[in-house]
């Protein structure tokens, strides 16, 4: 059989004003035979998405494919004139990005979204579109599939704005799709559902796909065949069951082994150290604090926890959980509502305002975007700085030596003193980042996502050196993130939250021991696995219902009640559950009792760590 | 731990970020300005003849060699009296763009960081200014305050800061969300270092571009004052004031009535054309 995408020799190089060309792709060759789904793998600036969209025969503003063929069905896509690609765009070939956020017109409804190239194209009248949807709407797992299309896209979530983007891809059966990194921006309980629904439709109408993504867990679940690309070019093509298994080329390895950091060694238990920061009974949110002391949108709920000097608790949960608001509470950017801070045995006071100099310096936070965080028009000499004249009165001379120490310490070269944010690139941003609240000579560092925007391999060198930087400097960290092998690596300790309120707490290998509290269990399991077959094996069930409720029926229920498999009816969502100890040392904060939970661990997931 | 020290991937390559070429219509516009200011420092010293002195009996003359550009109502030398006017008409317009960018930017800027009622009482408050028709304040201003140099610089300035605030402030607003700002606060930085260091400098392409158009509206309402009879007063003269003494001469087609309005015209083109090819705007 003839593949229906073959691709040789592909060159695609940007193009700047004067015509230097600058090769982004370089003499990548494969093809795709139909029914079979490639993916191309690689970090951000690998071109992958370059490659991708030219196979809609499209290349980038600035971007120009200087050599080779791309070949659709036996039709050369280089140089068709813009008429026949237009008729190829949404009907042959369709392409599922990476945000459906922004690709839907927030002010339209979604179903004449969905229907519009479908209908545009001629290939079906309006009715028999919408009634083609709405089947599809059903098969991708929406909610009611049939008034779901009325909705406008700020009326659904995350995860189901992707199925509908894919709804709408898939309506004209286009012998192509190129998903484009569609589940990378979703939690890790929603991308589980998304993936699932992609997977059946894909197999179920024997769709040809390109799958673009930086992540090989996921490319494991969904590829037959998976493409390793490295600076824009090949590095290993093969079947994606090979490719896991036994990689062969020393890239691949380096993909998968910054995929799934390794744990830091157990280090002397929290008792033995004093604590650093105490925070207790902690409620905090937005708006003005109304009579019963409770603020108008409250977020974090009764919060309680410790850090030891020297050690690192990770926060973790679902985008929503409340994590960045409480490093915004610890830091003084949001007054808490109640409940108190403590650093070193002295309550800090609620505002930034009210806080001495001092206690500003000992906690730094280090923001997730460091694009947004280094001023763009200063130098990184002026960035690190400022807070060496502002907390230690350094100037001149004695200021640019401590500049020099710090970027040594963040591993940074002295030659980017006089550089600004924009010249670097995004792990050196970061880096530089971490260098500026260590200019303060902080003990608590409040690394908010800090990894989230990096590529795999250097989000693992920048967890590397903060774990350095811990033992050189004796530093502690409240470490926020949604990614469970990221806090697995780094921390000491974790805490799981839930629509702000703690569900589990306890040191780090409460995460990879059972029995858990059912969310945490829910987000570890979640995690793909680096193996294919993976989402076929998982409880057909699991992670359906993955959408974060912020509303209760009772003040008193579980907030997890809603989405949890084990709950107790008439018990979980009536009564505030008790936190209760685990002989495996965690706290959590459930109905269930430890035998009941250790007895429903096994039913209820199947996929087990 | 390991004491390896680990650094960026080497294929991670420092770049430098390439000057924009200015655009052909940009240089235009620097030359045309580049012109006028230095005209407006040199020309009264450069005139080929004093600038308020008679030398054509007959008035309305037209373009001969040595009075190129003709003569005026009076028989004065036009091409030295616009040289002279320059100065009287570049020189009170760039004062009052100053002061109005100046006033109206730092209001801006504190009610961007500072924020709360002091932003809003600001804002209201600039609303209420921008309401009254600027020629209008101006004949009022200059009727109740007398005519004088600094009388016009102040009122045209008056009449241009809620224009600058509310560009600074919009500016401003998305510059102070951002989490390098956040940081500062954190640090425990004052307003005026927020204002001057993290805010103002995120600012300047995009403040410069509008400070040249305010410009341009200075010169053009203070030749609107002048026009009226209400501007710089005789024996000076600003190009505004040329263009009213000079009207009749439309009738006799006598290039003294053209001229000084050509000269306002490249001036207030050239500025335009400069900021709008402002390299780099967003740095």
């Amino acid at each position: 059989m003839r593949p229906l995408v073959e691709v040789s020799g592909l060159h695609i190089a940007a193009v700047d004003g004067r015509g230097a060309q600058t090769p982004i792709v370089k003499d990548v060759s494969f093809d795709i035979a139909p029914g079979e789904v490639l993916a191309l793998i690689g970090q951000s600036g690998s071109g992958k998405t370059t490659i991708a969209l030219s196979l809609m025969g499209y290349a980038r503003d600035g971007t120009r494919i200087t050599g080779g063929s791309v070949k659709l069905d036996g039709t050369e896509l280089r140089g068709l004139p813009a008429r026949a690609l237009q008729q190829l765009h949404g009907r042959d070939v369709a392409y599922v990005p990476q945000s459906a956020a922004a690709s839907f017109n927030p002010s339209r409804r979604l179903m004449p979204q969905v229907i519009e190239s479908a209908v545009v194209h001629g290939l079906m009248t309006r009715r028999e579109a919408e009634a083609k949807a709405i089947a599809l709407f059903a098969e991708l797992a929406l909610p009611d599939p049939a008034n779901v299309g009325n909705r406008y896209p700020h009326q659904v979530s995350g995860g189901q704005l992707q199925r509908l983007i894919a709804a709408m891809a898939l309506l004209t059966s286009p012998r192509l799709v190129i998903f484009d990194e569609p589940t990378t921006a979703l939690d890790v309980t929603t991308q589980i559902g998304v993936l699932r629904a992609f997977k059946r439709v894909v197999r179920e109408h024997g769709v040809t796909a390109l799958y673009v993504s930086h992540d090989l867990a996921v490319v494991a679940q969904i590829a037959d065949r998976i493409l390793v690309l490295n600076q824009g070019e090949m590095q290993e093509i093969g079947e994606a069951e090979r490719l896991i298994s036994a990689p062969s080329h020393a890239y691949t390895r380096s993909l998968m082994a910054a995929a799934r950091p390794p744990e830091r060694n157990e280090r002397p238990a929290a008792e033995e150290r004093k604590p650093l920061l105490q925070v207790s009974a902690l409620t905090a949110g937005y708006g003005r604090i109304g009579t019963n002391g409770m603020p108008l949108i409250p977020v974090l709920h009764d919060i309680s926890f410790t850090v030891p000097a020297g050690h690192t608790l990770g926060i973790v949960g679902e985008s929503g959980s409340g994590k960045s608001t409480l490093a915004r509470v610890i830091a003084g950017l949001l007054p808490q509502a109640k409940g108190t801070v403590t650093l070193d045995g002295a309550t800090l006071p609620p505002s930034l305002a009210r806080r001495t100099r001092d206690q500003l310096r000992q906690i730094q936070f280090v923001h997730q975007m460091a694009d947004t965080a280094l001023n763009p028009s200063h130098t990184v000499a002026e960035i690190l700085g400022r807070p060496l004249t502002f907390f230690g009165g350094l100037r001149g001379r004695a200021r640019d030596r401590a500049v020099a120490e710090l970027l040594d310490m963040v591993r940074l070269p002295a030659a980017v003193m006089h550089q600004r944010p924009a010249s670097l690139s995004g792990g050196q941003k970061q880096r530089a980042n971490l260098a500026r609240a260590l200019a303060a000579r902080p003990r608590l560092l409040l690394c908010d996502e800090v990894t989230s925007a990096l590529d795999s391999v250097v989000g693992a060198a920048v967890l590397k050196l903060l774990a350095e930087l811990q033992s050189e400097l004796g530093l502690s960290y409240v470490f926020i993130s949604h990614d469970i092998s990221t806090v697995r690596a780094i921390c000491d300790q974790v805490m799981v939250l839930y629509a702000g309120q703690m569900m589990e707490r306890g040191v780090r290998r409460v995460l990879s021991s059972t029995p858990r509290h059912p969310y945490s269990d829910l987000l570890v399991n979640s995690v793909p696995e680096l193996r294919t077959g993976w989402l076929d094996e998982i409880e057909p069930a699991f992670g359906l219902e993955s959408e974060v409720t912020t509303t209760f029926p009772n003040a008193r229920a579980c907030a997890f009640f809603p989405r949890c498999s084990v709950h107790i009816p008439g018990r979980c969502e009536r009564d505030t559950p008790p936190i209760q100890h685990l002989s495996k040392g965690a706290d959590i904060r459930c109905h269930r009792s430890e035998n009941e939970l250790r007895a429903l661990a096994g039913t209820a997931v199947a996929a087990e760590v | 731990m390991s004491s390896t020290v680990e650094r960026e991937p080497a294929h991670v390559v420092i770049k430098r970020p390439r000057r924009m070429p200015i655009p052909l219509l940009g240089w235009v516009g620097i030359v045309v300005v580049a012109f006028w200011l230095i005209m407006a420092v040199f020309g009264p010293m450069l005139t080929p003849h004093p600038a308020g002195e008679v030398i054509d009996p007959d008035g309305f003359g037209p373009m001969v060699p040595g009075m190129w550009l003709g003569s005026d109502v009076l028989g004065r030398d036009v091409l030295s009296r616009i040289m002279a006017g320059a100065q009287t008409t570049v020189g009170p317009a760039i004062a009052a763009t100053l002061l109005a960018v100046f006033i109206g930017g730092t209001l801006a800027l504190a009610a961007a960081a500072v924020g709360g009622w002091i932003d809003t009482a600001l804002s209201r408050t600039m609303d209420a200014v921008i309401s009254v028709p600027s020629l209008l304040f101006g004949l009022v201003a200059v009727a109740a305050l007398g005519v004088s140099v600094p009388v016009l610089i102040c009122t045209a300035g008056v009449i241009y800061v809620p224009g600058a605030f509310r560009i600074w402030r919009s500016l401003a607003v998305n510059v102070n969300a951002m989490d390098y700002v956040s940081v500062a606060r954190e640090r425990g930085e004052g307003m005026p270092y927020i204002m001057r260091r993290e805010i103002l400098p995120n600012l300047l392409g995009p403040v410069l571009a509008d400070c040249g158009l305010r410009f341009v509206f200075a010169v053009l309402l203070l030749s609107s004052l002048s026009f009226l009879g209400l501007g710089i007063q005789p024996p000076d003269a600003d190009w505004g004031s040329m263009v009213r003494e000079n009207l009749p001469g439309l009738i006799y087609g006598a290039p003294a009535a053209i001229f000084p309005a050509a000269a306002l015209a490249t001036l207030t083109i050239g500025v335009n054309l400069l900021v709008d090819n402002l390299p780099g705007r967003e740095r």
